[in-house]
């Protein structure tokens, strides 16, 4: 028998999302190895580059190309392999989408490249890159909303087939993550639409710096959602049948995404804490409504928890710890996603210092923040992410996860791990000295800087190193994808990767969690009691328009 | 909807921990005073020459005895290039800039101020100690962004 996967339309469309998302992750990490390296003053660059050209691109490809084409990858065959094949219309907008998002991204990759859009993954103004780059942004989310429609589409066809019934949990968290993201995006649209193509190709004279700013993080806080919630569902619905186990509870599940959809976007003042324009009263209303996240967090971690255990002790486990020896820990489709789930222990205990309003003056804008969102999308999801590689690829090209490959994949994640606690540890060590990130080499001619790179963790070498194990690890991993791809033996019915989707209970799970008109609306009453007053006021109080500057 | 009696313990202390830190933050800072750098007050970028009181940069005594120093920022340093305060003192910035973002970050402090065109960001510090700060620009602003700081003394009454 020849081994099944989703139809093939699916698995072209997936795969090529995979084959761009890793494209990326190769570059990008490469970039961050040249990253560590100039930092110390071991690299010297042609006069042709700059630090901050190398650092546009590591931000660009690895936070908002890799996550993006990859999340799209995961969903396209998830929503396939739990709904049903695409039909025809689906596959079709799924492909104009796919196509408008890699066209923005090769337009804003060349103007960074060429060294037209020096102004880093944050663009903010009045600094002002080609407008190109601004109009490649615009392509990149447009595309992505053609792919969302797409798949809303295709969840809607599902839907009317299947009157009355609950969706599987996949596609429910699918479509969660998928409403999040648009909403989110209406406000990065807006400023580059409106703001910065307009300013930068010299139709209008002047930009309204404080509100591009609000409106970008009223987009950049949702989307770390946005990188994690497809993490998650790897965590609530792949993980559980990885291990042998079920969902913990289905209703419980589907309210975190809920609850992560509605307080992860009315909360970008925590990212602007430290500057004018806003008025105390909303900056803190916003940090409220930021620390809400806790309760699907909590939530999480207790599911995630509770089956380990549960499957732990069906297979043995006693005492009070013994169940945790039982867990499959040599397969690497487990092991990587555990690991990831650690590393989001310290990084979210970070992320609650970081919006606690006085606090975030202690590291804003310091190494600190540069290490915590390296254990934070740069490991629980980035890892998640390689841990739903190592079987996704192959399920989609029909081929095996040999022996050979599963101990390369665990020396990979392992190495990860190893310099990612390396390179993390001392940019957050570095970042409470006091030492600002978006850094080339410096030591500011003064003895207070220059102690900050004394320390065993701070010193210059130790982040060199972690980087340095972390892009070979980079490279074994790419060398996975390609033989998974290309080159590993083609599998039997008996060999071959399943996608793995966990039984979930949903016979008692509220309707009322799927009627998503409701939670659209309440999450739009919550974003315009925290916005609508103090955007007002950027408007209406707005300085005069800024001119765009080349600084670099 | 079923809840487990462990996650209802779990959730409760959660949310109660939550109340309690938000609590705490929010009367530290409203009640003392204890908010992040900000301001309202706008300014034309392209005329600080004659806005007060970025028409003179530099430290100001006030009538009740405190100080007031006037920045303006600018690719890559900051007016005036050094500066000198009293410990001891109530001292507020005030900082904008002239054409991108930057900051006004002094290090081993709490002051850690993002300076935008267009808007004036205030802080009030009281020096401890006296000796030698080292301020840097934490915004990334340019080429020169790695290079952008300066010093400020605090000396002894
Ligand atoms: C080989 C692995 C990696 C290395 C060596 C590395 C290294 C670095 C370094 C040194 C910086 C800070 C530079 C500075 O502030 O001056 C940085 C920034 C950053 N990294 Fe990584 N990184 C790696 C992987 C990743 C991954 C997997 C992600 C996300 C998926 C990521 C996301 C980012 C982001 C968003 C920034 C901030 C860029 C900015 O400030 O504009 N990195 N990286
Ligand atoms: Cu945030
Ligand atoms: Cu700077």
């Amino acid at each position: 028998m020849t081994a099944v996967s989703i139809p093939n339309p699916e698995r072209k469309l997936a795969l090529t999302n995979l084959g761009i998302a890793y494209t990326a992750f190769i570059i990008g990490t490469l970039c961050g190895l040249m990253q560590v390296f100039i930092r110390n003053d071991a690299l010297q660059l042609p006069a042709w580059l700059d630090y901050y050209q190398i650092l546009t691109a590591h931000g660009v490809l690895l936070a908002l190309i890799f996550t993006t084409f990859f999340i799209f990858g995961f969903f396209q065959s998830g929503m396939s392999r739990t709904l049903g094949a695409f039909g025809p219309k689906v596959v079709f907008w799924n492909w104009v989408g796919l196509i408008i998002t890699t066209t923005g991204t090769v337009m804003a990759t060349v103007m960074i490249v060429s060294g037209e859009a020096s102004v880093l993954y944050t663009f903010y103004a009045p600094m002002m890159a080609n407008g190109f780059f601004y109009v490649g942004l615009a392509l990149f989310v447009v595309g992505t909303w053609v792919q969302s429609f797409a798949l809303a589409g295709h969840y809607l066809v599902w839907r009317k087939a299947n009157k009355g019934e609950k969706s599987p949990l996949f596609a429910y968290m699918t479509v969660a993550t998928i409403i999040l993201w648009i909403i989110a995006c209406l406000g990065v649209v807006a400023t580059v639409l409106f703001q910065f193509i307009p300013w930068a190709f010299g139709w209008k004279e002047g930009i309204n710096v404080e509100l591009s700013r609000s409106l970008f993080w009223y987009f950049g806080h949702p989307l770390v959602y946005f990188w994690l919630l497809p993490a998650y569902i790897g965590w609530y619905v792949i993980v559980p049948k990885i291990i042998g186990g079920k969902v913990f509870s289905d209703s419980l599940a589907r309210l975190s995404f809920i609850l992560f959809i509605l307080f992860s976007i009315p909360v970008g003042f925590h990212h602007q804490l430290t500057e004018p324009g806003i008025a105390s009263f909303w900056k803190f209303l916003q940090t409220v409504l930021t620390f809400m996240v806790i309760v699907p967090s909590l939530m999480t971690a207790f599911s995630m928890f509770a089956v380990f255990e549960t499957r732990g002790r069906e297979l043995g486990g006693k005492g009070l710890f013994g169940w945790f020896r039982k867990l499959p820990w040599k397969d690497v489709r487990f092991t990587s996603i555990f690991i990831a789930m650690l590393f989001f222990i310290p990084g979210g205990a970070g992320g609650i210092i970081n919006a606690s309003f006085q606090m975030n003056e202690v590291i804003h804008n310091t190494l600190w923040v540069v290490g915590h969102f390296h254990i934070t999308v740069g490991t629980p999801v980035a890892m998640t992410f390689f841990g739903i590689t190592f079987w996704l690829i192959p399920f989609l090209t029909k081929r095996v996860f040999t022996k050979a490959l599963q101990r390369l994949a665990l020396i990979q994640i392992i190495t990860w791990s190893i310099g990612m606690v390396l390179m993390s540890t001392a940019q957050h060590v570095l970042g409470l000295f006091g030492a600002p990130r978006r850094t080339a080499y410096t030591g500011y001619q003064h003895e207070d800087a220059l102690a900050w790179f004394e320390g065993i963790i701070s010193n210059h070498v130790t982040m060199a190193v972690g980087g340095s194990i972390l892009f070979l690890s980079a490279s074994l991993l790419i060398f996975i994808v390609v033989q998974l791809a290309w080159f590993a033996p083609m599998a039997e019915s008996a060999t071959q990767e399943t996608f793995p989707i966990a039984e979930s209970d949903a016979r008692e799970t509220p309707g009322i969690l799927e009627n998503w008109t409701v939670w659209i609306g309440v999450a739009l009453v919550l974003i315009a009691v925290a916005y609508t007053i103090p955007v007002a006021d950027m408007i209406q109080h707005a300085p005069p328009g800024s001119d765009g500057f080349r600084t670099w | 909807m079923h809840l487990h009696k462990y996650e209802k313990i779990w959730l409760t202390f959660g949310f109660a921990a939550l109340i309690i830190f938000l609590s705490v933050v929010g009367v530290s800072a409203f009640h003392q005073g204890h908010t992040p750098a900000g301001g309202l007050q706008k300014v034309d970028p392209d005329n600080l020459e004659s806005t007060p009181p970025f028409d003179k940069p530099g430290v100001h005594e006030k009538e009740d005895g405190s100080y007031e120093v006037a920045v303006v920022a600018e690719a890559f340093g900051y007016t005036p290039g050094e500066i000198q305060v009293p410990a001891g003192e109530k001292v507020t910035f005030k900082v904008t800039s002239k054409d991108v973002t930057h900051s006004f970050s002094i290090v081993d402090t709490n002051v850690n101020m993002m300076v935008v065109p267009g808007q004036v960001n205030e802080k009030t510090h009281v020096f401890r100690d006296p000796g030698k700060y080292l301020i840097v620009c934490n915004e990334y602003c340019g080429s020169g962004h790695h290079f952008m700081s300066m010093e400020i003394e605090v000396v002894d009454q």
